[in-house]
């Protein structure tokens, strides 16, 4: 150690190196060995969390308060980083692990996830998401200065325009986003960005466009950074498919890999357990005890007007395949119900037809649709002018909804508590009470999040209930949950001698978290 | 509203004169060879068919213009679907390894389908349209062509009736052929403020501050909308469509109106929906006239780069008109009951044709140049060709542009 002079030659330990900075693209793959049990836990919680943004996305406003209160929480609570400004080889707070351990977990973990996350499209979309999420929650964590030497890393260069040119563009400027005000315009240097490369703030209409490119200012260069983050993921993703055979040539990773990539699909309801068990007669009256507000709306309006669009078609076409009917019995349905109507059975045959068997999975690249999570029902494909699909609590005027409530004899306390939860965008929590209220229970015991798993749940209650069942097997779980989240160095040293054994122990608690949660 | 003596059954007949002598083959090829700037850009283009008795192929390419005009004339299609350049040829797509065969390329489309404004409009409903209600596409096609080019710097925009009950757009410059799947929802989406279904009932919600777009939408409206809505819908006229642009003023406004509809004066309603002293950040008259007339797509049909839409100079089955392009220049005038039809059009030609016969000269040179030029179709065509020779100088550049690139001079 050399002194000369005031100056102190600080001695930058190698992690800070490696870890310096508080996020990062995830350019580079890990480099060292580790143990497997490491390799599993690291994998294990990262997905956890991923789930737990999730799940966030849905009941709350992405970067609220609450959102980044319960997700500072859970990073906490599972060892990934959470404070952006922490230094990596700072020794003071430690209780737990440093923040270069945090960092190196948070690193490794994500480029496990990717070899499970890369084999299908919906399992690349569902990481992708997450991951963009999460990236996004920690970006806008940073410091301004952060921000600006982050893009400087990743050679994110854009052109700044001219001073000229703001001041001539200065009102549609500051009318074109809320937090562009006459000040920012004039101290700020904005960059002209080809839209492509900021789609998110073209499709919401948050910036001005002109002739092919948008005008950020510099405090809103997170958009971009998420979208190039978002595809270098993506074509990341595809490079890792291709060299998974190697990967999965290890017997040790394949079980776990292929169980990580399962959890997150958790019950899908695409395979069909009770098919035939439903007759079409029931489904009138399965649609007003059993079915989920969405459906029981589809099905109302295709009694109605006998038909139903493409976007009605799919969810509710899918919802009956996963409640049980058969390709014979949907087409029946579809088809008596059709011809009531103005299409006549030849035209039936030709045009709507293939549709159904598409569904099933008998025509084209024969992929067996799976039945809408409500996920999908409340974000993706918004109804519009005869459209009758969508998520009610989501989707509906709250007027025609609290009206087609009272229409169901849904009590008016009832629903005052639904149209709280809808305005506070609690969807699922809304569609949950509503089970309660027409079920006349307190409580559900389930947490809703697919329609087939509310038709499910509501042939239990009103067929008896074997919930007794799933009661005895928790308390048990919870058990075994707190005696894995021992200390690092008791597993390390348990690793060796029972990595075989750990791992039943380790997927079950994936399951029992995902099915609880 | 049935095109008056139009029966589909003269397709079998009328289609092959119609492929045979007025489908304007060449400009066609033209327009989907692009310059021949990028290899085998027509060959790998996939087209399908709607042929009699609703039978439905897809996958249908073809290598050069004479083959697909011989196999136009051969299985005389009803209807002609235009879809995305793929990797391979789709003819051939089952020889390709599964997962290979790709869509890559597609014009940037846009549809407006009038049975979309339904709930706005009352002198048509579903497949009708009248001259009262074609008012809507002339205000979609003035917004959409204004903001695609001075907001997303596209040039070259098709603008076609689609023989029935609404227009498409046609996006072809390069940019936007090579656009993504995210990128034309996003455009889709941006191009969006008429949102919800049935269930809605306010479907525009606008706040402060307005954005450049939203104001260039709005310019457009106010143009159209006292002759439009006021005057031509009438939807202050009667109680029913009073109701309906009520339903849509907030709560703390309506008050005031109440007084004034029960004193049964339309001049003021009608003064104190338009130019309400509005609160700050309420916009619930400028909601409405958007709610009215603003244009409303459909998302999934710009979104998909796969997906087929009709092609321009098909004929439309139910109606028997002719997909033209429209000319921008005359869009306040253009009428969609007076466009060509494949009856008066090769009813037409064959009468010019038979004239001609009688001066005999170069009968055989003549029937070598396209018999449209004679026809109601000539001057669509034409705009055609003025719309392709722009297309045709951004290609220019590109070949010049290869062609140094391998020193080929």
């Amino acid at each position: 150690m050399q002194f000369s002079g005031r100056r102190r030659k600080v001695i930058t330990s190698p992690q800070v190196e490696l870890y310096g900075q508080a996020l990062q693209f995830y350019g580079q793959p890990p480099l060292e060995n580790m143990s497997l049990s490491e390799f599993e836990s690291f994998a294990v919680d990262r997905l956890k969390l991923l789930k737990t943004i999730e799940n966030l996305g849905v009941s709350y406003v992405k970067l609220s308060d609450d959102y980044k209160r319960k997700l500072d929480n859970e990073s906490r609570n599972l060892n990934f980083p959470y404070r952006p400004d922490a230094v990596p080889d700072d020794r003071k707070s430690q209780v737990g692990p440093s923040e270069y351990e945090k960092r190196r977990k948070d690193h490794i973990s994500h480029f496990i996830l990717r070899l499970a996350y890369c084999q299908t499209e919906d399992l690349r979309r569902w990481f992708i998401q997450q991951e963009v999420d999460l990236f996004r929650y920690r970006f806008n964590g940073l410091q301004p200065k952060q921000k600006v030497e982050f893009l400087h890393k990743n050679n994110l260069q854009y052109d700044t325009i001219s001073v000229e040119e703001k001041k001539t563009l200065q009102d549609k400027l500051v009318n074109s986003s809320h937090n562009v005000s006459g000040i920012t315009v004039e101290d700020q240097d904005f960059y002209k960005v080809p839209f492509q490369d900021a789609l998110d703030l073209v499709r919401t209409r948050k910036v001005y466009l002109k002739a092919g490119y948008v005008y950020i200012p510099h405090q809103d260069i997170v958009a971009i950074v998420l979208n190039d983050f978002r595809t270098r993921l993506s074509k990341a993703l595809a490079l890792t498919a291709r060299s998974l055979p190697a990967v999965h040539s290890d017997e040790r990773l394949q079980p776990l890999l292929n169980h990580l990539s399962h959890a997150y699909v958790g019950q899908d309801y695409s395979i069909q357990k009770n098919v035939g068990k439903i007759s079409l007669e029931q489904i009138d009256s399965l649609s007003v005890k059993s079915f989920p507000l969405c459906m029981r709306q589809l099905h109302q309006a295709l009694r109605d007007s006998h038909h139903l669009r493409h976007g009605g078609r799919m969810q509710y076409g899918l919802f009956l395949k996963g409640i049980g009917l058969s390709l014979e019995q949907a087409l029946q349905f579809w088809r008596s119900e059709f011809i009531r109507g103005k299409v006549d059975a030849d035209k039936f045959d030709k045009a709507y037809a293939y549709g159904i068997r598409h569904m099933f999975g008998k025509e084209g690249k024969r992929a067996d649709y799976t039945p809408y999570s409500c996920m999908k029902v409340i974000l993706s494909n918004l109804p519009s002018q005869g459209d009758h699909h969508g998520c009610p609590f989501r989707h509906s005027d709250p007027e025609l909804l609290k009206q087609k409530l009272q229409f169901y004899k849904v009590s008016p306390s009832g629903i005052s508590q639904i149209l709280e939860l809808v305005k506070g965008m609690h969807y699922q929590l809304a569609c949950q009470k509503y089970f309660e209220l027409t079920h006349s229970i307190e409580e559900a015991s389930f947490s809703l999040n697919h329609p087939n798993q509310y038709f499910i749940e509501s042939q239990r209650v009103l067929g008896g209930g074997k919930d007794i069942k799933r009661e005895v097997g928790t308390p048990q779980r919870s058990q075994e949950n707190s005696a894995a989240r021992g200390s690092t160095a008791d597993r390390e040293a348990a690793a060796a001698a029972n990595a075989a054994k750990d791992l039943p122990e380790m997927t079950e608690d994936l399951d029992s978290f995902f099915q609880d949660a | 509203m049935p095109s008056s003596g139009y029966d589909a059954a003269c397709l079998p007949d009328l289609l092959p004169l119609y492929y045979r002598r007025l489908f304007p083959f060449a400009q066609y090829h033209r327009w989907l060879n692009y310059g021949g700037v990028q290899k085998n850009y027509f060959q790998n283009r996939e087209f399908s068919f709607t042929l009699k008795d609703d039978i439905y192929v897809r996958y249908q390419s073809f290598s050069t213009q004479t083959e697909l005009e011989k196999e136009m004339l051969k299985m005389n299609p009803y209807k002609i679907d235009v879809g995305a350049i793929y990797s391979h040829r789709p003819n051939q797509h089952n020889t390709v390894k599964s997962g290979t065969f790709q869509a890559l390329e597609k014009e940037l489309v846009f549809d407006i389908d009038m049975t979309d404004y339904d709930d706005v409009r009352s002198c048509c409903s579903a497949a009708e349209i009248c001259s009262k209600c074609w008012t809507l596409m002339t205000i979609a096609v003035h917004i959409l062509d204004r903001a695609l080019r001075d907001d997303f710097g596209f040039q070259h925009l098709l603008w076609v009736y689609s023989g029935r009950r609404g227009v498409h757009c046609w996006v072809c410059d390069e940019a936007a052929r090579k656009l993504s799947v995210a990128a034309r929802s996003a455009v889709a989406e941006y191009l969006s403020l008429v949102k919800g279904g049935d269930e809605t009932v306010k479907k525009v919600v606008l706040t402060d501050p307005l954005h450049p777009f939203i104001r260039e939408s709005l310019a457009v409206v106010e143009r159209y909308f006292p002759q439009y809505a006021l005057h031509e819908q009438e939807i202050l006229s009667r109680k029913e469509s009073v109701d309906k642009v009520l339903a849509l003023v907030p709560e703390d406004i309506l008050f005031l109106f109440q007084c004034c509809i029960y004193e049964g004066n339309k001049a003021v309603i009608r003064s104190l929906c338009l130019q309400a002293t509005a609160k700050k950040g309420q916009h619930f008259e400028k909601e409405i006239m958007l709610q009215y007339c603003y244009p409303r797509l459909d998302v999934n049909v710009s979104k998909g780069v796969n997906h087929l839409l009709k092609s321009p100079f098909s004929v439309h089955p139910k109606t028997g008109r002719i997909s033209v392009p429209m000319d921008l220049e005359e869009l306040d005038t253009f009428d969609p009951l007076a466009v060509p039809t494949i009856r008066s059009a090769t009813v037409l030609n064959a009468r010019v044709v038979c004239c001609e016969k009688e001066n005999e000269k170069d009968a055989a040179e003549r029937r070598k140049i396209r018999d449209y030029k004679r026809t109601s179709l000539a001057k669509y065509v034409k705009y055609f060709d003025q719309f392709l020779d722009g297309l045709a100088l951004s290609w220019k550049g590109e070949l010049l542009k290869k062609s140094d690139l391998e020193k080929d001079f």
